[in-house]
């Protein structure tokens, strides 16, 4: 079995983002870029899975500007065989993703796609179950765990009232959550080896696909700022400021 | 014409189709609702009673008992002709089934809003909350879910309307459901509480986690958690505040050891009221907090609460 990991180049996580100015959109110039931290998990997972016997190759995807190669080339670093980039200017919908995804998972016939569960720049949180649906897969959504259980798979799914197991028919979807596993370290000689590994780059005309916006970004704007409050010195002040200023107890 | 998907469990409707329902009636007053359900005659009751819906459609079978997104989705995309937009509460519920149904729509679905500024513009949060983007739908079917605290609650009672029932269709049998381990708790949702006491890894571990239930007891609160607290096991995931996790919008939030990474912010920062606790005057929590108090919590939390036990002044 193929596995298909979807990784996304983002901001870092730990960049506190600006908003440009003009209200186009944020600040990437110069901007410390990573892999969207869920889809660490899901490379890792993917990892997992092959080394149990499960799985065969591991086929690491990014769709965006050339520098996507960059993570790639990080996941084939922690371990992924190969890479593929479908080179996109400019910003991608998940509707559009998840339709190259589908084009992709046609030639490649995974029997399992990986994917974060949600890109940390956009927020969106739709591109694996968009993907599950083109396709009429089963869907493991939000997941912290998998296991295979013969034809199938178990998930765990972090929900809103706690945790759901489902079990999955295959070829599946699953969107990972970051405590699906703790994902490890590519080593230098790793990195080093990772460069000779291959990595084939596909434009948009190839697959046929049509990635026309159907979402216009009218503009990007800063939220409104919170004031700093006051420090307080003691639980007496801060019940009496609690009681009397502000109203809440 | 709009179509809301309710979120229940059969037996009743959770709160957030009620801000979902309100959202809606920004953009038309035309709002039908949809319950997808087994034996949830109810829930289709209960939205019969909601003055702003116009006409309740239910299907009752077997299949939907848990609502998987692989049987759900068809359902609806069957019904979608009609309407021009279809919404959902943008809760794990809804996150897990609306992008199934746009995509099999053709459609982009707008994530998360948190202003209606037109019909077709919407505001949302992106990066955590540290930007917000004004979008424009150009689709002319919108898939829309909504964020749940950024809306009131659509009044729940005086209404009545039809209720029609609709057949259903054959599952998909992709999926099975196995079993859902809920926590349950006498506290009030983390939602929609009007008291929320969170913990972080300060607390460092479950037991020392008694300090924080011990203190949102005292004031009728929920109880919330970083990711840090939730990933060593202090408390379960559904008690996670953050971008990754819960959204909260109570009248007071106590963040107890809590530094305040960005991605917890993205969940509590639209509190009324936020109060921070913290042994590191560095915290960035504190650039957000109303009250801050540079203590151990070890030392000011039973104080705290046993403070409060004296006054007991707790609103409702
Ligand atoms: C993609 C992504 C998504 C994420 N989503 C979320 C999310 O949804 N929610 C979330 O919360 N985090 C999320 N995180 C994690 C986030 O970045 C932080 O790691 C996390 O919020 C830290 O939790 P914490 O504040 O409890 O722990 P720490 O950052 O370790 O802070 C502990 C704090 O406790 C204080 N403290 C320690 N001992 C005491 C004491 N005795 N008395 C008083 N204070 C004390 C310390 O000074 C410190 O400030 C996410 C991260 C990523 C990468
Ligand atoms: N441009 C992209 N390239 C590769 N994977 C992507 C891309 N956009 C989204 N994904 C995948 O889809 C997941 C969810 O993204 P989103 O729906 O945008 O929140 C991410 O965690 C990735 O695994």
């Amino acid at each position: 079995m193929k596995i298909l990991v979807a990784v996304k180049r983002v901001v870092d996580y730990n960049v506190q983002v600006r908003v440009k100015p003009d209200g186009t959109g944020v600040e990437t110039e110069n901007v410390k870029m990573s892999m969207n931290p869920p889809d660490e998990n899901a490379v890792e997972e993917a990892l997992r899975i092959k080394e149990s016997g499960k799985a065969t190759e591991i086929i690491a995807v990014s769709i965006g500007e050339s520098k996507c190669q960059e993570t790639i080339r990080t996941a084939l670093a922690m371990g992924a065989d190969r890479g593929l980039h479908i080179e996109v200017e400019g910003i991608i919908e998940p509707l559009a993703v998840a339709k190259i995804l589908k084009k992709i998972v046609e030639k490649e016939n995974p029997g399992l796609v990986l994917l974060g569960k949600q890109a940390i720049d956009d927020d969106c949180n739709q591109t694996g179950q968009m993907l599950s649906a083109m396709l009429a897969w089963s869907q493991g959504a939000f997941v912290s765990k998998i296991e295979f259980s013969g034809e199938n798979i178990q998930v765990t799914r972090e929900v809103d009232e706690g945790l759901e197991i489902l079990d999955l028919k295959l070829p599946s979807i699953v969107t990972c959550d970051l405590r699906l596993n703790e994902p490890r370290y590519a080593s230098l000689p790793n990195i080093m080896k990772a460069k000779k590994k291959p990595l084939d780059s596909l434009s948009l005309k190839d697959l046929n696909v049509d990635i026309t916006p159907r979402i216009q970004q009218i503009k990007v704007e800063e939220p409104p700022k919170r004031q700093k409050g006051i420090m307080v010195s003691s639980v007496e002040e801060l019940l009496q400021k609690l009681k009397n200023e502000a109203k809440v107890i | 014409m709009i179509l809301v998907i309710a979120e229940h469990n059969n037996e009743y409707l959770k709160s957030f189709t009620l801000n979902a329902i309100q959202a809606s009636s920004q953009i038309e007053s035309e709002i039908d609702v949809l319950v997808v359900g087994n034996k949830s005659d109810n829930v289709a009751k209960e939205l019969s009673g909601v003055p702003l819906v116009k006409k309740v459609l239910h299907i009752n079978s077997e299949t939907y008992d848990k609502q998987l997104a692989e049987d759900v989705a068809p359902l609806i995309t069957n019904i979608a002709e009609k309407y021009d937009y279809i919404i959902a509460p943008a809760t794990a519920c809804g996150k897990n089934l609306m992008p199934r149904v746009a995509a099999m729509l053709d459609v982009s679905q707008i994530s998360d809003i948190i202003k209606i500024e037109a019909p077709d513009i919407f505001v949302r949060p992106i990066y955590a909350g540290n930007a917000l983007a004004t979008v424009k739908s150009l689709d002319s079917k919108k898939i829309i879910t909504v964020r749940p605290t950024s809306f009131d609650p659509a009044p729940s009672s005086g209404g009545s309307a039809p209720i029609e029932e609709i057949q259903s269709s054959e599952s998909a049998k992709l999926s099975n459901f196995i079993k859902k381990e809920e926590s349950k708790s006498d506290r009030p949702e983390l939602g929609t509480a009007r008291v929320v006491v969170s913990g972080g890894r300060g607390l460092q571990s479950s037991e020392n986690f008694k300090l924080i239930t011990d203190l949102a007891d005292k004031l009728n609160a929920a109880v919330g958690a970083s990711r840090a607290a939730v990933d060593a096991g202090y408390v379960g995931n559904d008690f996670q505040v953050g971008q990754t996790g819960k959204v909260v919008v109570p009248e007071l939030y106590i963040a107890v050891g809590i530094s305040g990474a960005i991605q917890h912010l993205a969940g509590m920062k639209e509190s009324k009221i936020i109060v921070a606790i913290n042994k590191d005057e560095e915290a960035p929590i504190f650039n957000v907090a109303d009250y801050g108090l540079k203590a151990d919590l070890f030392e000011v939390i039973p104080k705290l609460t046993e403070e409060l036990s004296k006054l007991n002044i707790i609103k409702k």
